[in-house]
C-alpha cells in the first residue's frame, strides 16, 4: 500500500512518455513507430482488462481474445450497415461483450482452477468458429474496412496520430476506472474472493456475484481494445480471436507483473516490442519468443507470479 | 437418408476414437499430476509429421507408424525431464505459460523442419480399398482400421489401469498423491512414465490420421481444444469419462455438420437453414459442453471439480 504514491508517479511518467511518442516519431521521421505504438495501446487496454480479473480476482481466463474479436466485428458489422460513429461502435462492442461475458462467465465460474482455464479457452474457440462460419463477413478471410470510425460525423481518425491519441485517451480513462474499481469496496471484496472464497462467503458475500461482475467488466474493457485494433488495421478477421492471441494476453499480464494494472500496460509494451525486435532478427521469431517464455517461467524463483508478487 | 446416417455415424465414431487417443493422455496428466499441458496438441502434430518422414524413409506406412511410437515416447520423455518436471509444484498459471511457450517453439520448429505446405502419406495398398456395408453402400477399410485400433487401445488402457500394478499406482496417485508417495512409491518416475505414455498415445493418433487428413502445422491446435472439451465433459482424470466424452463430441460434431441444416430445413426456408446450420454446427460441441457443465459442473464421470 505504501507504494501507491509511487504508482501514481510511475503512471504519470508512463503516460507522459506515451503522449510524447508521436513527437519523437516525427523527429525520427518514422511513421511506423506510431503504427506499432497504436497496437501497443490496444493490447495494453486488453491486458489491463485481463489483469483486473486475473490479478485481482484470481481468474485465469485463457479466452480473452474473444473480446478483441467481438469489439473488432462490432466495427465491421456496424460500418457495413452504414453506422460509422466511434461512440456507437464502442457502445455496440461493450453491449455485445457484456452479453457474451455474462453467459460464458456464468457457466465458467461454476468451476475452478484447470476447468476454468479450459472452459474459457473453449468458449473463445466457439466465438472463433462463429465468425469463421459468418460468410457474409468474409468467413475465414475476414473483411477489409472501407474507412475508420468517424467522430461527430467527421473522419477525424483517418490521421494515424489522431487515432493514436484516441487510443491513449481510452487507455488512460480505462486505467483510472480500473484503479477506482480495485480501490472500491467492490474491488476489496473481489480480492478477498481470490484469497479465500470460503471465508468471504462466511462473512456474507457471494463470491460468484462479485466474480461474475468483474468478469463482465473485464470483457467490456477488452472489447474496447478490439474496436481500437480494427481501426488501426482497417481489417477484421477471426484471427483476432485465435487462442494464441489469448495466450499472448496472459503472457503480457505476467511479463508486467500480475495484480498491478500498470504492469499490464508495461507488459503489453515489453511483449510487443520483443516480438518486433525478434521478428527483425529472424522470420521464425516464435521459437525465440517461446524459448524466452519457457526460460523465464522455469528459472525465476517460485515462477513469475511469486517473483513479481514479492516485489510489489 | 439411412445410408448417409450410417456413414456419418461411422465417421463420427472414427473422429471420436481419434479424440479419445489424444484426450486419454491429457486426462491422466490432469487427473494425477494436476497439470495443464497445452503442448499435448503439438505432440499429436509431431506424431503425424514423424509418420510422414518415417514412411518416406522406410517406404512403408506400417514401419513408419511403428517407428513413430518410440519416437514420440522419446519426445515425451525429453519434454518431461527438461520442462514439465520443474512445473508440477507451480501454480496453474505458470504451467499454462511454460507449455504455451513450448507450443510456440514446437509449431514454429515443425515449420522450419518440414515447411508450412501440407504433406500427405500414401495409404498402404492393403488398406486402401473399401468394404460393402449394406446394399450399394461402401466404407473405406482404413477408417474401419482406425476405429478398430482405437478401440483396441481403449481396451488395453482399461486393462492396464484396472489389472496391473502400475495401473493400481496410477489410480492411487489420482486419489491421493501425497499418501501414495508416503507409502514408498516413487511418484516422480510414475509421472515420467505417464507423461511419456500420454505423448506416445497422441503421437499414435497423429500417425493414424496422417493418411486420411493433410498433415499441416495447424492440425494440433483445433484438436487440442476439442480434447479439452472432451475432458471437461467426461470429468478430469477419468479415462472412462474421456472415452464417453470423446465419442459424444465426435458424433455430435460430425452429425451436427451434416444433419443440422437438414433438420433446420423442416422449419426454415432452405437458404436460411443452410446459413444457420453452417454457423451453428461448429458451435454445437461447445453448447453441449455448456449444457453438461450447468447440470454437472464436475463432468459426466468426474468426482471433483
Amino acid at each position: 500500500m505504501r507504494l501507491i504514491p509511487n504508482r501514481a508517479w510511475a503512471a504519470t511518467l508512463l503516460f507522459t512518455a506515451f503522449a510524447l511518442l508521436p513527437l519523437i516519431a516525427v523527429w525520427l521521421d518514422d511513421i511506423y513507430l506510431i503504427v506499432i505504438a497504436t497496437r501497443i495501446l490496444a493490447y495494453a487496454i486488453a491486458a489491463l482488462a485481463l489483469d483486473l480479473i486475473l490479478g485481482y480476482g484470481g481468474m485465469v481466463s485463457f479466452g480473452h481474445a474473444a473480446y478483441l474479436g467481438i469489439g473488432a466485428y462490432s466495427v465491421a458489422i456496424l460500418s457495413r450497415a452504414g453506422i460509422t460513429d466511434l461512440g456507437l461502435h464502442l457502445l455496440a462492442a461493450i453491449c455485445a461483450a457484456a452479453v457474451f461475458a455474462l453467459v460464458t462467465g456464468a457457466i465458467s465460474l461454476r468451476t475452478r482452477g484447470i476447468y476454468f482455464i479450459m472452459i474459457t479457452l473453449a468458449f473463445a474457440q466457439m466465438a472463433y468458429f462463429f465468425f469463421v462460419s459468418l460468410s457474409a463477413y468474409g468467413g475465414d478471410d475476414g473483411v477489409t474496412l472501407a474507412a475508420r470510425s468517424t467522430v461527430f460525423g467527421q473522419p477525424l481518425l483517418e490521421s494515424d496520430t489522431a487515432l493514436y491519441y484516441t487510443g491513449l485517451a481510452l487507455l488512460v480513462g480505462l486505467y483510472l476506472l480500473a484503479v477506482a474499481i480495485t480501490r472500491s469496496r467492490f474491488g476489496r471484496v473481489l480480492t478477498g474472493t481470490r484469497e479465500n472464497p470460503v471465508r468471504m462467503q462466511a462473512i456474507g458475500f457471494s463470491p460468484f456475484r462479485y466474480q461474475l461482475t468483474a468478469f463482465v467488466i473485464s470483457g467490456c474493457m477488452a472489447s474496447v481494445a478490439g474496436v481500437m485494433l480494427a481501426n488501426q488495421t482497417s481489417f477484421v478477421s477471426p484471427a483476432f480471436m485465435d487462442w494464441h492471441r489469448s495466450g499472448e494476453l496472459v503472457v503480457m499480464v505476467v511479463f508486467g507483473g500480475i495484480g498491478n494494472l500498470l504492469g499490464a500496460i508495461a507488459g503489453a509494451t515489453i511483449a510487443l516490442l520483443l516480438e518486433e525486435w525478434l521478428a527483425i532478427l529472424t522470420e521464425h521469431w516464435q521459437i525465440l519468443f517461446g524459448l524466452i517464455l519457457v526460460l523465464v517461467v522455469l528459472y525465476s524463483r517460485d515462477g513469475l507470479t511469486g517473483f513479481f508478487r514479492r516485489r510489489l | 437418408m439411412t445410408s448417409l446416417f450410417l456413414i456419418q455415424f461411422l465417421n463420427g465414431v472414427q473422429f471420436g476414437i481419434l479424440l479419445f487417443l489424444i484426450a486419454a493422455g491429457l486426462t491422466l496428466v490432469f487427473g494425477i499430476m494436476d497439470f495443464v499441458n497445452l503442448a499435448h496438441g503439438v505432440i499429436y502434430m509431431v506424431g503425424a509429421y514423424l509418420a510422414v518422414t518415417f514412411s518416406q524413409l522406410t517406404g512403408s506406412y506400417g514401419l513408419g507408424l511403428l517407428l513413430t511410437l518410440p519416437a514420440t515416447l522419446l519426445v515425451g520423455l525429453v519434454l518431461e525431464l527438461l520442462v514439465f518436471r520443474k512445473l508440477y509444484d507451480r501454480p496453474h498459471l505458470d504451467q499454462v505459460l511454460a507449455t504455451f511457450g513450448l507450443v510456440m517453439i514446437i509449431s514454429e520448429g515443425v515449420e522450419v523442419i518440414w515447411g508450412s505446405a501440407p504433406l500427405s502419406v500414401r495409404m498402404p495398398e492393403l488398406l486402401s480399398g473399401s468394404v460393402p456395408l449394406i446394399g450399394p453402400l461402401r466404407y473405406p477399410v482404413f477408417r474401419l482400421v482406425v476405429i478398430g485400433a482405437g478401440l483396441a487401445t481403449a481396451v488395453a488402457l482399461w486393462l492396464i489401469i484396472t489389472r496391473t500394478r502400475i495401473g493400481m499406482r496410477l489410480r492411487a496417485g489420482a486419489t491421493n498423491r501425497a499418501m501414495v508417495s508416503a507409502l514408498g512409491v516413487d511418484i516422480r518416475s510414475l509421472f515420467t512414465i505417464i507423461f511419456a505414455f500420454g505423448a506416445m498415445l497422441a503421437g499414435f493418433a497423429g500417425a493414424m490420421v496422417a493418411p486420411i487428413l493433410t498433415v499441416d502445422p495447424g492440425m494440433g491446435e483445433s484438436v487440442l481444444i476439442l480434447a479439452f472439451v472432451v475432458i471437461v465433459i467426461g470429468g478430469i482424470g477419468s479415462v472412462k469419462g474421456a472415452f464417453a466424452g470423446a465419442l459424444l463430441v465426435g458424433l455430435v460434431d460430425t452429425m451436427g455438420r451434416s444433419f443440422g441444416p437438414i433438420i433446420l430445413r423442416s422449419f426454415l426456408d432452405p437458404s436460411a437453414a443452410g446459413q444457420t446450420g453452417r454457423v451453428l454446427a461448429p458451435m454445437l460441441v461447445y453448447i453441449l459442453m455448456a449444457v453438461i457443465l450447468s447440470v454437472r459442473p464436475a463432468g459426466l464421470f468426474g468426482a471433483r471439480s
